[in-house]
């Protein structure tokens, strides 16, 4: 209900921006040169932000011209800045979409208009999408519970902290880590959501430890819960290096806990890559017409820890003042 | 006796609430009465306590702030911002409050002088304070700090851990200002007759907007002892806050209609909160679960209030 109103607030300012940036923005000019449109959800949050400017650089080398326009987490937003795509005529879209079905009558707009869409990181679940290129969250927890197998070598306790309940990267999380985990003799000795944030993966940890003190392994679904739990650990005088920790997401902040020694290793699931590999694929389409072998793409999640820091995305380094 | 039990549940409803929770926690789980998780439990509840004191003034004028959660990131990754500039952390904190009532006081008086309810008023903050936290940040956290600030979210004093204490003195200096002074006498008159109060010479005006700068104040206070606490300042800080908040005044027994109620209450709704989010952890209840037990004792809570105002 409370979102709801939010949001209710916020279409109405969305709208008029969205109508001045529009005004603002050059019309798309008929000279050859391949345009296209791109709109994420939010850019406020670092993920679009990175996933923008890998999306921009690849079009500069691909030499094509490309309009981001961002949807500020509004579904109804987003399908008019795609409707305004149509309108200028654009050769494609890039999308990750709000909502998986709020955007459906957007796809099947394009398709009407006969414009390809590829969406990226998010899907949607109707319309003709030329591709869609992802992350396989469950091929990540399939990945970070192996690498506590290997660390333990087989058996120990683990405790796992879920993100928020009923959202799919925490259910695709927990079903690819259990899947792995519970194969083996390792236990998993409590699992309990944090809500994917720093402040609640901290106080949970720290509950959880009033009861638990044997375990050898902590798995997050993310790395602000990660990072918040071993806050709790470093402050209940749990020694770290007895315990193997893995967070989600390879966000700056994990990668240098990981540099200090602070955390074992994290989930990278190239979102950059993901992006670049999605334009690419819009564009050959564009120039040769032909459609991509493949209607899905899955870039395959790698665990980043001390020994291959060097493997993850520059998602762009924690704000130094 | 049925009158007894009717006073008795008038009286210290939600105290009797609370006991009854840890009653059964700790025959569930040994562990729960143990004292290292009874000052956990405090540590945890310190930020969401801390908060919730000030939201007791802006209840008890009859009003609602919805912008705390957003003012906690806002006023979190500017302290954190400030602390990395070199600051000395006196000036840190004090920087860091300053912002805090100056965001309750504008709350303040776009509801007063501006004649907009605070629930729209707030609303309105809630959005700007979190759009202006993510810019100030580009999304990014801010983190890892100097010994002497962290000192504030995660040192001791005489063996108490430091939220604690900030929570204590919180609560202790509320409860003395709503008692024994003027501005105290005159909320709960705004709030139990806003009219009467007008009539009767109160400058309404003046003491509502005082109740929403107490309560970005205290936003801004539990956001230094958050960000201390976590090692970070984060743009995405605080989001759901308002509403651990709001339940623990409401269950604490203060009246959303205003004029009654008071920071005692809203303690022990605080500490009500913290426990159950504990003794939910110790218990291993799944995550789905946990949404509907809490938000039944929300429910149950403000009957009980109910059945005190009839």
């Amino acid at each position: 209900m409370k979102r709801q109103v939010v949001f209710a607030a916020l279409i109405g300012t969305a709208a008029l921006l969205g109508a001045g940036l529009a005004g603002c923005q050059r019309a798309a000019q008929d000279d050859g040169r391949i345009v296209i449109g791109m709109t994420v959800p939010s850019l406020t949050h670092p993920f679009f932000v990175h996933l923008r400017d890998n999306v921009v650089d690849e079009a500069q080398q691909l030499d094509v011209e490309i309009i981001v326009v961002d949807a500020e987490d509004v579904a109804a937003k987003q399908m008019s800045i795609v409707e305004d795509f149509i309108a200028r005529r654009v050769d494609g879209v890039v999308i990750s979409p709000i909502g998986a079905d709020a955007l459906v009558p957007a796809i099947e707009a394009l398709n009407k208009a006969s414009i390809p869409v590829v969406t990226v990181d998010r899907k949607v679940s109707g319309g003709q999408v030329l591709v869609h290129v992802g992350a396989d969250n469950v091929e990540g927890g399939r990945a970070a519970a192996r690498f506590i197998v290997d660390q333990l070598a087989g058996k120990g306790r683990v405790i796992e902290l879920e993100g928020t309940p009923g959202a799919s990267p925490a259910i695709d999380r927990k079903a690819g880590f259990h899947a792995v985990i519970d194969a083996t003799d390792i236990e998993v000795i409590a699992s309990q959501t944090a809500n994917f944030q720093r402040a609640n993966g901290q106080s949970v940890m720290e509950n959880l430890l009033q009861v638990h003190r044997d375990f050898q392994a902590v798995y997050a679904a993310n790395d602000e819960m990660m990072l918040g739990a071993v806050e709790a650990m470093e402050a209940n005088k749990v020694d770290a290096a007895q315990v193997v920790t893995v967070g989600y997401d390879a966000i700056p902040d994990a990668l240098s806990y990981i540099r200090a020694g602070r955390l074992d290793a994290s989930v990278e699931q190239y979102p950059g890559r993901q992006a670049r590999e999605a334009l690419r694929m819009l564009v050959a389409h564009l120039r040769t017409g032909a459609p991509p072998e493949t209607d899905e793409v899955y870039i395959k999640p790698v665990v980043i820890s001390a020994a291959n820091l060097d493997e993850a995305e520059d998602k762009g380094v924690t704000r130094a003042q | 006796m049925k009158h007894w039990i009717g006073t008795a549940l008038r009286q210290y409803g939600i105290f009797l609430g609370l006991i009854g929770v840890v009653i059964v926690l700790s025959a569930c789980e040994p562990r729960f009465l143990a004292v290292e998780n009874l000052t956990n439990i405090l540590r945890q509840t310190s930020v969401i306590g801390i908060m919730a004191v000030g939201m007791t003034f802006v209840i008890l004028t009859a009003g609602i702030d919805l912008s705390v959660g957003s003012i906690l990131a806002l006023t979190g990754v500017v302290c954190a911002s400030l602390e990395h500039r070199g600051w000395p952390v006196v000036a840190v904190v004090a920087a860091t409050l300053a912002l805090g009532a100056l965001i309750g006081t504008l709350n303040g008086i776009v509801t007063t002088v501006g004649r907009v309810t605070p629930f729209v008023v707030t609303l309105g903050t809630m959005s700007i304070a979190r759009g202006l936290s993510h810019i100030y940040t580009g999304g990014q956290p801010i983190s890892r700090f100097g010994a002497a600030f962290r000192y504030l979210g995660t040192g001791e004093f005489l063996g108490v851990p430091v939220p604690i204490l900030i929570f204590a003195l919180t609560v202790l200096l509320a409860a003395a200002v709503l008692r024994h002074t003027v501005l105290g006498r005159y909320l709960y008159a705004i709030g139990g007759n806003e009219e009467a109060a007008l009539l009767s010479g109160i400058s309404v005006t003046v003491y509502k907007t005082l109740a929403y700068t107490i309560c970005g104040l205290t936003a801004a206070l539990g956001a230094v002892v958050l960000t201390s606490r976590l090692d970070a300042g984060e743009s995405i800080a605080g989001i759901g806050y308002e509403l651990d908040v709001i339940a623990a005044v409401v269950i604490g027994g203060t009246s959303l209609l205003g004029g009654r109620g008071g920071v005692w209450g809203t303690l022990i709704g605080a500490l009500l909160i913290g426990t159950i989010n504990n003794g939910m952890n110790l218990l291993m209840i799944s995550s789905y679960y946990q949404l509907v037990v809490k938000g039944v004792i929300i429910v149950v809570a403000v009957l009980l209030d109910r059945l005190r105002g009839d």
